[in-house]
């Protein structure tokens, strides 16, 4: 039932609406809203990951003409400011009383009548530290004598955060007993960072006058975040109100609460004037939501070529504070998604995470709550399985997919795979990359003294959370929204508690709505990110947003046809039974001419309404999943490797993406490209570390480093459709799919140029040197 | 983020500009491109009391070649040798540096003579003006001295240049027809620094090797030039066997740090699997009368 | 040593978008500080500390320029063009017609510096090819699209600027 061009319904390549401001350079980011009496905050971070405070002297800081306020933990913690909840349920520091905690922790905060005085100021302010032995690795952190990190927990007597295992663990060792052969991977996921272009920050205004709080915010959870700093200042929520205006990419980086945002509220509240905080790049990549950071131990039972059993042991890294934002009772996301596409009847997960002196995190950049992890850890050990068995890595990933036939499949891990058709996406994959003919290039180019290789990863993730006994996060459960009110001209206003940070939601959604309702895209206006103005929501990360969001649009519009049909029975002088819809209008069953659009009953809901029934025509969908989604594809990239110096070039990238019903095509491939990039960012370069002493490698882009236009691939974007059955719109949800499921087959493909060899591991960033220390341990450098 | 605060001046002459860095006693410094310079006063790990800015001095921005070889004026920009064709041919290795300094939008701003004065280790000029023997020519208050690159360059961040003195041209010697030369740089990313990088200059005469330069980035306190491997191929026949031999020897004479970018025995590889490959380049390129890159 | 009392200001006038903007300004402050506070020109972005990812970028004198890597001192009597210069008479610049039929944005952050990038670009080559706009945008960074739609766009404007539309 596609809609015409007038209305631009679902599968509509829609150009978007929102573009025309972005486009003329009148985007509305945090950094470009001025308050009248606005001052600037700037945060002192500090040089050491471990130090006691010995002392802070300000003074110097303070006399400094055009300063307002210098403000530490001290003060702070006199407001019972100085610590607060994270979305794991540890605490943070917002500003260092007793200790720092990681290199970059903030420890003081200026507040001056611009941002070049609140930086003369931060010189001036005199910190003594007493530096104390630095915990860089959580395998140091778990050894035997390590010092303790967060002395300031009761009862804390380790490093050691949480243990938490998936999977039946006796039915996994039975498999492995009867295992004809067992394939091992251990693999580092290094940590890296979403960074998106714009950095986090906050405009605070505590208004004296009016009462209200209002702080426009970097927020991917605008709603969640307003719960959130009620409980934290004890300002009542009602007087709160978060605007996530434009924001300049998110990638998980702008779902945490930092101390940036409290500080910034704190000190308007106590100076009575707005405050402004925008994070600097440094301030950014050192102190804000890193990414994975998992240390991984795979291993794969096979009985012949059929795989009965998958194992993982990981360990976490997650820095000074336990501040995941995952659903609260996934202690490492949902990586129990690692049986991945396959029918492994048995699986035991394990995973035990460690406090180190390094920034909080680990749950971010497109990762579906660790799913990127669990897809790149499944991927490579069924890549290094059918090395070491001696088959092609596409034939015994055929051999072991869930089959069509089998959905709804519950995996050995308890998710219930809602559909899939995982051979259907790698034949298109490996049909497009001339597959065969490929693998007899690389033999021949072998020969030449040319190495090739090709690499596949066919991933199945899960999103769109979800169903709200499961998933919740610091209790809120996640639900999403949608209120929609259609207007006598019959022109639409859609309010949602999601927010989009460049995913085309003022597109996607009005899209929606045409195809329900058959109002034309163009008259539906949908706004977000106003906790004001828009119902409650859990906001768009971990690509929910068209799966929860996306359904109570759908929802929502369906009880507004019901109540349409009401209206058009009476304005029809007809019985509701008797009425057919079609895009956009009611008719008289077997009478087409005998009709009205939703326009003239968009207009008679508050003209001509019958009796007994409510003016105006509008209603707010609350929608409580029934599971999860679960996209899936197929990546396939070909690499040459130049044998002298290690640097790897890809000549081909074919990216195959199943996401259910695709809302927008372009936006989704504008996704899917995106999330191509990162990944080959974090196969090539992308790696955020540390030295011995906690100092910090990648806290500016001159070590953290992304991919140009340059650098980048070609992508050869293909699809399958195979739609979710739980879904309204039968969609699925692609934000994330390729960041989740690329780095495996850029990884991969490096590999399989070297397996012949006997390679089996570089952990990432596959950087040239990397490489090249693999090509020469088996003697095939130039 | 913020830079801390300074006096600035905009001469429009270059006595003008010298009797103003005079004044300040080296508390004040040049501001040519600025695009290391800018960075460096942004992270507060320099705090200049002055910055003269030399953008509005005529003249300056020549590039040229008249007989006897190539003048590159204080004001010559990255971008203006990338799209130069007097950088190709005899000049090939510095052709090929331009395209390879930064990126497309610094080279818009940054300056080869700025490259120079700064001397970044990491600096790709460095090494492509050492490899075909560039002089710079400096100007005080007290005058004018020319002084050969390679001694010049002193360190890490450091050169003969007094507080006072500001790099007016660099100066190339005409290495004849019979020259060619490439530069070829291991970078992560475009923008980053060299992994490592080499500058092969080759100038032929009846068939053997007159002059060869090769020289670095990256790989040690300052762009140096392998004079051994130089050495070896001076008057020898560029056989197979005697590229492989010398670029064995470069590598050698490279003092390459491990860091992100690689380990020291990573990083002299790549310095011989390079000149290697640009000394073919640059024979081939003397052979058909001027070209490599 | 300076013995009066430094001075740290000073009046400039620069031409912004073909209007002339007299201001004084402090001499470190930085060219992007000027167009988004002294001007109120938002439209230029900075997202990051070390001359790394081009989202500052303008055009100084009709050449791409980071404008947090120069001062506004530097910018006195010279003309600039910002993204809100791209908007004449007629409507959208071909560039911005471009990047918006081909997808070239997504949260648009780096697209002001992009698209002033790709100007310049044009204006020296109206037919490049995919590989050379890859190597004119290498100092512009795009977290959001993959660069593929930005060189569609590119390639989109360079066609309509060709048929003078």
């Amino acid at each position: 039932m596609a809609t015409g061009h007038e209305i631009r319904g679902m599968g509509h390549s829609v150009p978007r609406k929102e573009d025309q401001r972005f486009l003329r350079g009148k985007g509305n980011y945090v950094d470009d809203i001025s308050l009248p009496g606005m001052l600037h905050l700037e945060l002192l971070r500090s040089p050491y990951a471990h130090a006691r405070i010995v002392s802070i002297d300000a003074t110097e800081a303070e006399a400094l003409p055009g300063v307002v306020a210098v403000i530490t933990g001290e003060a702070l913690a006199a407001h019972n400011l100085a610590w607060m909840p994270t979305l794991s349920g540890d605490t943070q520091a917002v500003l260092a009383t007793d200790k720092v905690r990681f290199q970059g922790q903030e420890v003081a905060a200026v507040v001056a009548e611009s941002a070049y005085i609140a930086k003369d100021a931060l010189q001036l302010i005199d910190v003594d530290y007493e530096i104390l032995t630095a915990v860089s690795t959580p395998q140091q952190a778990l050894a035997e004598g390590a010092p303790l990190i967060r002395d300031d927990k009761e009862g804390q007597d380790s490093n050691h955060i949480y243990h938490w295992e998936a999977g039946d663990r006796e039915a996994t060792e039975r498999a492995f007993a009867e295992a004809d052969r067992v394939v091992s991977l251990d693999t580092f996921y290094p940590r890296c960072h979403p960074s998106p272009l714009e950095t986090c920050g906050c405009l605070a205004d505590v208004n004296p006058a009016t009462g209200k709080t209002t702080i426009y915010m970097t927020s991917q959870a605008p709603h969640a975040h307003r719960t959130l700093f009620a409980i934290v200042t004890g300002l009542p929520e009602h007087q709160i109100r978060i605007v996530s205006p434009d924001i300049g990419g998110g990638f998980g980086n702008k779902v945490p609460i930092y101390p940036g945002y409290v500080c910034a509220t704190a000190a308007s509240l106590l100076i009575g004037r707005p405050v402004k905080w925008i994070d600097d790049r440094t301030g950014n990549l050192i102190s804000t939501g890193f990414a994975r950071d998992f240390h991984m131990h795979g291993e794969l039972a096979l009985q012949g070529d059929r795989m009965t059993g998958l194992k993982v042991k990981l360990l976490s890294d997650n820095g000074a504070f336990f501040a995941d934002a995952q659903p609260t009772k996934f202690k490492a996301g949902l990586f129990h998604i690692v049986t991945g596409s396959y029918d492994i009847p048995t699986a035991h997960v394990e995973g035990d995470g460690a406090y180190t002196n390094k920034a909080p995190g680990g749950v971010a950049y497109r990762c579906s709550f660790r799913v990127t992890e669990a897809s790149y850890m499944i991927e490579r050990l069924v890549q290094n399985a059918a090395y070491d068995m001696g088959i092609d890595p596409s034939e015994l990933r055929l051999k072991n997919f869930i089959q069509p036939e089998q959905f709804p499949y519950e995996s050995a891990t308890g998710f219930v795979y809602d559909s899939g058709d995982y051979p259907g996406a790698l034949k298109v994959a490996l049909d497009r990359l001339g597959y065969d003919d490929l693998r007899q290039e690389q033999l021949e180019a072998r020969a030449g003294g040319r190495l090739i290789g090709i690499g596949l990863a066919c991933f199945t993730e899960v999103v769109g959370a979800g169903p709200g006994k499961e998933y919740q996060i610091a209790g809120l459960r996640m639900f999403d929204s949608a209120e929609l009110r259609v207007h006598p001209t019959g022109k639409a206003i859609l309010k949602l508690g999601v927010k989009s940070q460049g995913q085309g939601h003022e597109t996607t959604f009005a899209q929606i709505i045409a195809q329900e309702l058959g109002i034309p895209y163009e008259d539906v206006e949908v706004q977000e990110g106003d906790t004001d103005n828009t119902p409650y929501g859990l906001g768009t990360y971990a690509s929910r947003s068209t799966p929860v969001a996306g359904a109570a649009a759908a929802m929502i519009s369906r009880e507004l046809r019901e109540k349409a049909r009401t209206i058009a029975a009476h304005l029809l002088e007809a019985a509701e039974s008797d009425l057919e819809w079609e895009t956009g209008r009611f008719f008289v069953k077997g009478s087409p001419d005998q009709a009205v659009t939703i326009q003239d009953i968009a207009f008679a809901a508050y003209t001509n309404i019958p009796d007994g029934l409510q003016a105006g025509l509008e209603g707010v969908h609350y929608y409580d999943p029934p599971n999860m989604t679960f996209p899936f594809g197929s990546y396939a990239v070909v690499v040459e490797i130049d044998r002298g110096t290690g640097a790897w070039k890809v000549l081909r990238m074919v990216a195959v993406d199943d996401c259910g019903t695709r809302i927008n095509p372009m936006i989704v491939e504008g996704q899917i490209m995106g999330g191509l990039t990162e990944g080959y960012g974090i196969a090539a370069m992308q790696l955020i570390t540390f030295d011995d002493d906690g100092n910090c490698i990648g806290s500016t882009f001159m070590d953290y480093l992304l991919p140009t236009a340059w650098e980048t691939p070609v992508f050869e974007i293909d699809q399958t459709v195979t739609p979710s059955p739980h879904h309204p719109l039968g969609a699925k949800g692609v934000g994330e799919s390729a960041t989740v499921g690329s780095p495996a087959a850029y990884v991969n493909a490096v590999i399989d140029a070297l397996a012949h060899a006997g390679v089996r591991n570089i952990d990432m960033p596959l950087t040239s040197d990397r490489v090249w220390a693999a090509l020469n341990e088996v003697g095939l450098a130039e | 983020m913020y830079p801390a605060t300074f006096e600035y001046f905009a001469p429009t002459s270059l006595a003008e500009a010298l009797s103003i860095l005079d004044r300040y006693e080296g508390e004040a410094k040049v501001l040519a491109g600025g695009q290391s310079l800018i960075p460096a006063m942004k992270l507060r790990v320099v705090a200049p009391a002055a910055l003269v800015d030399i953008n509005r001095i005529e003249d300056l921005d020549t590039l040229a070649a008249n007989g006897g070889g190539l003048r590159i004026g204080a004001l010559v920009r990255h971008k203006t040798c990338e799209r130069s064709t007097l950088l190709a041919g005899r000049y090939g290795v510095l052709g090929a540096t331009a395209p390879q300094v930064s990126d497309p939008i610094v080279r818009n701003r940054g300056t080869v003579c700025g490259s120079i004065a700064h001397a970044d280790p990491q600096g790709d000029w460095g090494a492509s003006l050492l490899a075909i023997g560039a002089d710079v020519v400096v100007q005080g208050s007290q005058g004018e001295r020319t002084i050969a690159l390679d001694d010049f360059l002193q360190g890490p961040f450091a050169t003969v240049l007094q507080p006072g003195e500001i790099v007016t041209e660099v100066r190339v010697p005409d290495p004849g027809p019979s020259a060619g030369g490439t530069y070829l740089k291991l970078e992560r990313k475009v923008g980053d620094f060299a992994t490592a990088a080499v500058a092969v200059h080759v100038t032929l005469d009846d068939g053997v090797v007159a002059k060869a330069g090769i020289a670095f980035t990256g790989v040690g306190p300052r762009n140096a030039r392998a004079v051994e491997a130089e050495q070896a191929l001076a008057g020898k026949e560029p056989s197979d066997d005697a590229i492989k031999n010398a670029a064995r020897i470069a590598a050698g004479e490279a003092q390459p740090w491990a860091d992100h970018r690689g380990s020291v025995e990573y990083k002299r590889n790549v310095v011989r699997v390079f000149t290697e490959r640009g000394l073919r380049a640059a024979v081939a390129g003397a052979r058909s009368g001027g070209g490599g890159s | 040593m300076a013995i009066e009392a430094p001075v740290v200001t000073r009046t400039i006038t620069v031409t912004v978008n073909g209007k002339a903007r007299t201001a004084e300004v402090e001499n470190r402050l930085l060219l992007v500080h000027f167009l988004r506070e002294t001007l109120a020109l938002t439209g230029t972005h900075i997202g990051c500390d070390t001359t790394s990812c081009g989202a500052c970028t303008v055009l100084l004198d009709g050449v791409p320029v980071k404008s947090c890597t120069a001062f506004a001192v530097q910018a006195d009597g010279m003309s600039i063009r910002t993204v809100e210069g791209l908007l004449g008479d007629a409507g959208l610049h071909p560039i911005q017609q471009g990047f918006h039929e081909e997808h070239g944005l997504q949260c648009g952050f780096c697209t002001p510096g992009m698209m002033l990038t790709a100007v310049a670009l044009l204006e020296e080559n109206p037919d490049p090819s995919d590989e050379e706009i890859r190597w004119a945008i290498s100092g512009n960074v795009c977290r959001c699209t993959g660069y593929q739609n930005i060189v569609k766009a590119v390639h989109n404007a360079a066609a309509r600027m060709r048929e003078g539309s």
